[in-house]
């Protein structure tokens, strides 16, 4: 090594300014306002946004645009799936059919036949329609009366006949009239003969189409048709883009009226309990020891409280009439009774971000409690929080139609989400529309705010706040 | 396949592969819901029975059970006609009775059932401290009623045990149906002894019973399954064909029930409006039966309530349409319109009741039912008519039928009603304290004859929730509980019909029919609107 | 540490007690009489009825005579099922929903702890999306669809085989378990796996993640013994009182595939104002809820040493 040369003061000159090294690259932003500045690039949140918009639309604007009635029953449209406008044809009002009777053939067969031939000349009488098929036939010899079997595929031989609709007694009755909830499409009636006992295995099989008509009264009565009206027209039936229910009910329409219940009770509910049960949940994870105790002990007290028997016992508290819609009361009852789960997870929550360093340090900065708590704490539990969110809002829409079904919440006819899949289940698989459609709205509810939950995550989570840079 | 296995020469997907199938056939047998070889036959039940004991038994699922495993003194035999059961035969008169058992009759502990098993079972079915629900089934024989109002002993009941295998019973008054009660299971005998033994835990679990039916209770575990062996010691066991019926399902679901059918594991299933579609798509035999229940609307007759005024309620009578009840909403088979209290299957004097007195015929007019709607109003004093509350249960079905009432109500008369759903005991509470306009009703036949419909609306009757009171509906009632005469009795019951329709007292809405699927080679299952249904009793598989 | 379970299990003992009185008074309170049923009795039949039951006495007095047969371990008879003891029903029935509910619970914890974790591992790829519909579908869709569709799926394969592979319904063998506990715990599952998904997540970027990273750990140990164990903490926060939930609740499932369990006791018993069985199915879960809720504080401090629950 060199020997070290002397420095004098002239071998040094001062650095230039650096006055540029101080200027902020960009503005200075606090945590929620950098939070909200990532929510709006976010995918995810602008999605759920438009869909929370669409949503607000459908329950708010919806029924001034669609004004069919929710309540109104068009019982000769029972359960039909989503279809264009139908047409039927008008016709006069109901008159019991009399049925012919042979002259020549007895009621009774003499003895016991060991064998009868299958009956012949089935066919309808008069025109076939949504009102009444009738059913004619030559009798058979020596049958003491006939079986009529109705069914909407054909019979593979004696078995699947379908529903039996009626068994004539006597082998002189020649007629039949099935009203039994018919509907414009195929249907495969079969007779069998019987000797007044027992059915014989011999069928005979025709298919019917019947067309879709309207009575006069009906008509008259929904405000399709005035009485100057003939029977024969063509009468455009009521449209029902989403089908309609087991009476006859608008879906769409139900829809709306529905939305209005469930969107608020499976938003509101949950925002409330869900922040209360945040609140609940960081002070006792936060004050630990003998109070944290009480408090979550309080709160599985709450929880094992028999849910049936104190919503009843709200019912009655609330003073809701018979007949009543009790929304308020239920809202309250939902948020009484279901905060604990939020409150014990961010309790848990709570008790692990305690000891991390950084709480060590605020409080040692000078933080007060309510300061790390609301500032440092809670934030970091978001991840949590925006869970329970998003599961408590199917959890509220389903527990809502539970107590509508037991007679706290709304009440018939109101229809709610919740109580439409409840309704719509029963009929599953032969008139799937009713269960699909509530559940589809559901499932986009819960899609939105589960989207929102997801942006909310990413802009708000402080580790993730150095990603997007 | 499974012969030398050596597990260590395995290699994993096998050795899982090995396991699963050991699971599976571990848990699945054979098991068919009909066996012909063995005589078994397997079904579901909707309920746990809550007790067996007979002198208390309510439910239809207990009644079944209990159908099958005692026998009173009368029985149905394979046709439905009573027949003789533990009495070979039997004298009737006027007030009394008297009925010879037979001595082959045994419990299934080897004793034989003797009169005083009788005599002890109907003293306590009246005893007010065994709070039977069924005891006023009993009220024809003497001194019953007093008895269970706790103003005499139940040593004083009308029966008697002349010796071990001699029966008389002495009648309150001269009722003509008394011989179809003995049929009913509040009539079965009991071991005094044996039931002493045990007084609280009678009848709790299978061995806590006495058999001298055609099955005996052979294992029952409690929500899970009963199962029904053959009795070998009963007196006609010869005629009996099964061997076994086993219910190793509980469920109310009958959904559940025909996923069980479908998969052959049950014998019958109940459809009911929404799983028929699906029975119809696996092409199965659908079956039909009138249960014989009838359901209708009872309107409230306290002070002060609207439902007092009849036009009010003819127009709502003149507005209803059963038959587009019964074929929109019910949707079903085997339903029929309501026209009556009295369901069609009735018996009268010689045909059944409504043959012979068909009910005062109401068509559905709207401007008739209009123009009553005015009257009503103007004899109230009322522009509009207050909203009416519908009482109904939680049951969807129930429901269901009370919107559809809204729905017509509202677009035919204009009238506004509430439906008032409640569980289970609120809405008996309801019932009783009259908080109710209209509330829904059904009422199932204890016993064959008319009488058990007749007397549903008499001032007396502690059914009759909306109080409604007439003289002369009470005076009509007492005709027929006095007499005898066939005639006398159903001359009685029409003037009751007429007074119900003509006064809109109650609105009959339907009599129930069910469709159900049976196993095709399930032979002789019975079905029957009195007593245990199905009956199995004289059914057989067919090979 | 003994002296801390032993606090916890006082509290806790106290807590049931509220529970039991609080159940107690609204069951009281509560319009509808016990014995009161649709065939209307005599008031002298009710009088009796009462008396048998002790309901005559003062509410007060029968609040005594109860609290006095619950420290003896007896809640007497069922009024519904008249001859058999609440103490037998549930000795009966929840081992029954019991092994139902853990093997449910096996499948939700198994299920949601993988999904959350592969939501995570892939978050925004295809998988993640993937998930997260499923997920939302499941809660979407209400517990006892799942549970009619699960049992037509049971038929389908049985059909297709021809033979009977699975048993549709009823209770007895590990088959029988297997489509209801899958039911029961699909909606646990989602919730878990949405837990775990977030969870895993804020993990994902603490500070000791990446040291372990910079220290050269494969990813599969930071997996397994770093990041799983940091973010299980609120699924084990769930799991606690779920597992009690679940074991005695599984009301709709029990009704479908005909399950002897104990959940439709829980139901009932309210509807039909079963004084004996409401108190006794009460008091149960009660006191297996808080018991699960101070055995998973315990486990906290298993988890994560930081947590100290002064």
């Amino acid at each position: 090594m060199n020997a070290p040369t002397a420095l004098t003061e002239a071998d040094f000159e001062p650095s230039p300014s650096t006055h540029r090294a101080e200027q902020l690259s960009r503005p200075s932003l606090s945590y929620w306002q950098d939070a909200w500045r990532r929510l709006k690039n976010n995918t995810r949140a602008i999605i759920s946004l438009y869909l929370i918009m669409a949503l607000a639309f459908f329950t708010i604007i919806g029924p001034l645009l669609w004004t069919q009635d929710p309540a109104a029953q068009d019982l000769d449209q029972i359960s039909q799936a989503p279809a264009l406008p139908k047409t039927a044809r008008l016709v006069a009002d109901y008159v019991p059919w009399q049925v012919p009777i042979s002259a020549e053939h007895p009621a009774e067969p003499d003895d016991y036949p060991d064998r009868l031939d299958p009956v012949t000349d089935f066919r309808t009488s008069g025109i076939a329609t949504t009102q009444s098929v009738r059913l004619t036939w030559s009798p058979v010899n020596e049958a003491g009366g006939y079986s009529i079997y109705r069914s909407e595929t054909r019979p593979d031989g004696l078995m699947g006949l379908g529903l039996p609709l009626e068994t004539v007694s006597g082998g002189n009755v020649l007629g039949f009239e099935d009203r039994l909830n018919l509907k414009s499409q195929s249907y495969f009636y079969s007779i069998v003969p019987t000797d007044g006992f027992d059915e014989f295995d011999v069928v005979t099989t025709i298919q019917v189409n019947p067309e879709q008509s309207i009575t006069q009264s009906q008509a008259i009565l929904q405000g399709l048709a005035t009485p100057e009206d003939l029977p024969g027209q063509a009468i455009t039936l009521a449209f029902h883009p989403f089908g309609t229910d087991y009476l006859g009910r608008d879906i769409l329409a139900r829809l709306m009226q529905g939305a209005q219940v469930s969107l608020f009770i499976g938003v509101v509910a949950p925002l409330i309990y869900v922040l209360f049960g945040v609140f609940y949940g960081g002070f006792a994870g936060y004050l630990g020891g003998k109070v944290d105790q009480l408090m979550m002990r309080f709160a599985d007290f709450v929880v094992a409280l028999p849910f049936l028997l104190f919503m009843i016992l709200f019912k009655i508290a609330f003073g809701i009439g018979p007949g009543e819609s009790g929304v308020m009361p239920m809202l309250v009852a939902l948020i009484l009774l279901l905060w604990p789960g939020t409150a014990r997870l961010v309790r848990g929550q709570v008790l692990k971000i305690r000891e991390q360093g950084y709480i060590e340090a605020a409080r040692l900065l000078g933080g007060n409690s309510s300061y790390l708590i609301l500032r440092h704490i809670i934030p970091n539990t978001m991840g949590v929080i925006l869970v329970t969110l998003t599961f408590a809002v199917p959890s509220a829409i389903f527990t809502e139609a539970f107590l509508s079904f037991i007679g706290m919440g709304v009440a018939p006819p109101t229809p709610s989400w919740g109580s439409m899949c409840n309704e719509g289940v029963k009929t599953m698989l032969s008139h799937p529309h009713e269960l699909f459609f509530p559940a589809l709205f559901i499932s986009i509810t819960v899609l939105a705010f589960n989207l929102l939950g997801d942006g909310l995550t990413e802009a708000l989570d402080s580790k993730m706040r150095s990603r997007d840079l | 396949m499974i012969q030398a296995f050596h597990w260590y020469g395995l290699n994993m997907p096998q050795r899982l592969l090995l396991l699963l199938c050991m699971l599976f056939a571990w848990s699945e047998g054979m098991a068919q819901s009909v066996d012909a070889a063995s005589g078994t036959v397997k079904i579901a039940i909707a309920q746990e029975p809550p007790q067996l004991n007979s002198m208390k038994a309510t439910d239809q699922v207990s009644i079944f059970v209990l159908g099958h495993v005692m026998e009173g003194l009368t029985r149905y035999d394979r046709r439905g006609n009573l027949a003789p059961g533990v009495a070979e035969r039997w004298e009737l008169g006027d007030t009394t009775a008297k009925f010879w058992l037979r001595k082959d009759a045994k419990w299934s502990n080897g004793d034989p059932v003797t009169a005083h098993d009788f005599v002890f079972a109907w003293r306590s079915a009246v005893d007010p401290n065994t709070a039977s629900e069924y005891a006023f089934i009993l009220y024809p024989v003497k001194n019953a009623e007093a008895i269970n109002q706790g103003n005499m002993p139940v040593t004083a009941l009308g029966i008697e045990a002349i010796d071990d295998h001699t029966l008389t019973v002495t009648l309150e008054r001269p009722t003509g149906y008394f011989i179809k009660l003995t049929a009913f299971v509040t009539t079965f005998p009991v071991q005094e002894k044996f039931y002493q033994a045990r007084t609280e835990q009678y009848a709790a679990d299978a061995k806590d019973m006495l058999y001298n039916g055609a099955f005996t209770l052979d294992s029952w575990v409690h929500s899970a399954s009963m199962e029904m062996r053959k009795n070998p010691l009963y007196w006609d066991a010869e005629a009996i064909k099964l061997n076994a019926i086993d219910a190793d399902y509980i469920t109310a679901d009958t959904r559940a029930r025909l996923n069980l059918f479908i998969d052959d594991k049950i014998a019958y299933t109940q459809l009911d409006g929404e799983t028929y579609k699906d029975a119809l798509n696996n092409q199965f035999r659908i079956k039909k039966f009138v249960t014989g229940s009838v359901y209708f609307l009872e309107y409230n007759y306290r002070d002060n309530r609207i439902t007092r005024n009849k036009n009010l309620r003819a127009a709502i009578q003149a507005a209803f349409d059963p038959e587009e009840f019964v074929n929109k909403v019910l949707q079903t088979p085997g339903n029929l319109p309501g026209r009556s209290l009295f369901p069609t299957w009735i018996q009268g004097v010689e045909k059944t009741f409504r043959e012979e007195y068909p009910p005062p015929e109401v068509k559905p007019d709207l401007t008739r039912a209009r123009a009553l709607l005015t009257s009503a109003k103007q004899e109230l004093g009322l522009e509009e008519i207050p909203p009416l509350i519908l009482l109904v249960s939680d049951s969807p079905t129930a429901t269901k039928q009370a919107e559809y009432m809204q729905g017509m109500l509202k677009t035919r008369l204009g009238l506004d009603l509430k439906i008032d759903v409640q569980t289970f005991k609120q809405r008996l509470a309801k019932m009783t304290s009259g908080e109710f306009d209209i509330v829904g009703a059904g009422w199932g036949p204890d016993f064959d004859d008319i009488m058990t419909f007749g007397d549903l609306f008499a001032s007396w009757n502690l059914n009759n929730r909306g109080r409604y009171v007439n003289p002369e509906y009470d005076r009509l009632v007492r005709v027929a509980m006095n007499s005898s005469d066939p005639k006398t009795r159903m001359d009685a019951m029409s003037g009751l019909q007429s007074i119900l329709i003509e006064d809109a007292v109650m609105l009959p809405m339907y009599e129930q029919g069910v469709i159900y699927l049976q196993h095709p080679k399930l032979k002789g299952m019975r079905r029957t609107v009195i007593g245990s249904d199905p009956d199995f009793t004289y059914a057989r598989i067919a090979p | 540490m003994l002296r801390y379970t032993l606090g916890r299990l006082l509290s806790g003992i106290l807590t049931v007690w509220f529970i039991a009185t609080a159940t107690f008074l609204a069951m009281h309170a509560v319009p509808g009489d016990p014995l009161m049923n649709e065939k209307a009795t005599t008031p002298e039949i009710r009088q009796n009825l009462a008396k048998k039951y002790g309901l005559d006495r003062p509410i007060p007095e029968q609040y005594i005579i109860f609290l006095g047969n619950m420290l003896q371990g007896d809640f007497g008879l069922s009024f519904t099922q008249q001859n058999r003891k609440v103490n037998d029903i549930i000795r009966d029935h929840f081992p029954v929903s019991a092994a139902l509910g853990i093997l449910a619970i096996t499948f939700a914890a198994a299920g949601g702890i993988l999904w959350g974790a592969l939501t995570a591992l892939y978050r925004n790829r295809l998988p993640d999306i993937i998930i997260m519909f499923l997920v939302i579908l499941g809660i979407s869709v209400p517990s006892f669809v799942f549970a009619a569709l699960g049992q037509m799926l049971l038929v389908n394969i049985n059909q297709w085989f021809g033979t009977s592979v699975l048993p549709v319904a009823g209770w007895g063998s590990l088959a029988h378990m297997l489509m209801p506990s899958l039911v029961l715990g699909l909606g646990t599952m989602a919730l878990l796996t949405r837990l775990m998904r977030s969870s895993m997540l804020e993990v994902v970027n603490e500070d000791y993640i990446k040291t372990a990273k910079a220290k050269g750990l494969s990813s599969q140990r930071i997996f397994f013994k770093h990041q799983l164990r940091n973010a299980i903490l609120p699924v084990v926060t769930v799991l606690g009182p779920q597992i009690a939930a679940i074991t005695t609740g599984g009301f709709v499932v029990e009704l479908v595939f005909a399950i002897p369990g104990l959940g439709r006791y829980f139901v009932q018993a309210v509807q039909q104002l079963d004084y004996t069985v409401i108190m006794g199915t009460t008091v149960f879960y009660g006191a297996f809820l808080v018991l699960m809720a101070i055995i998973v504080d315990i486990i906290y401090g298993f988890i994560d040493p930081r947590v100290r629950l002064k």
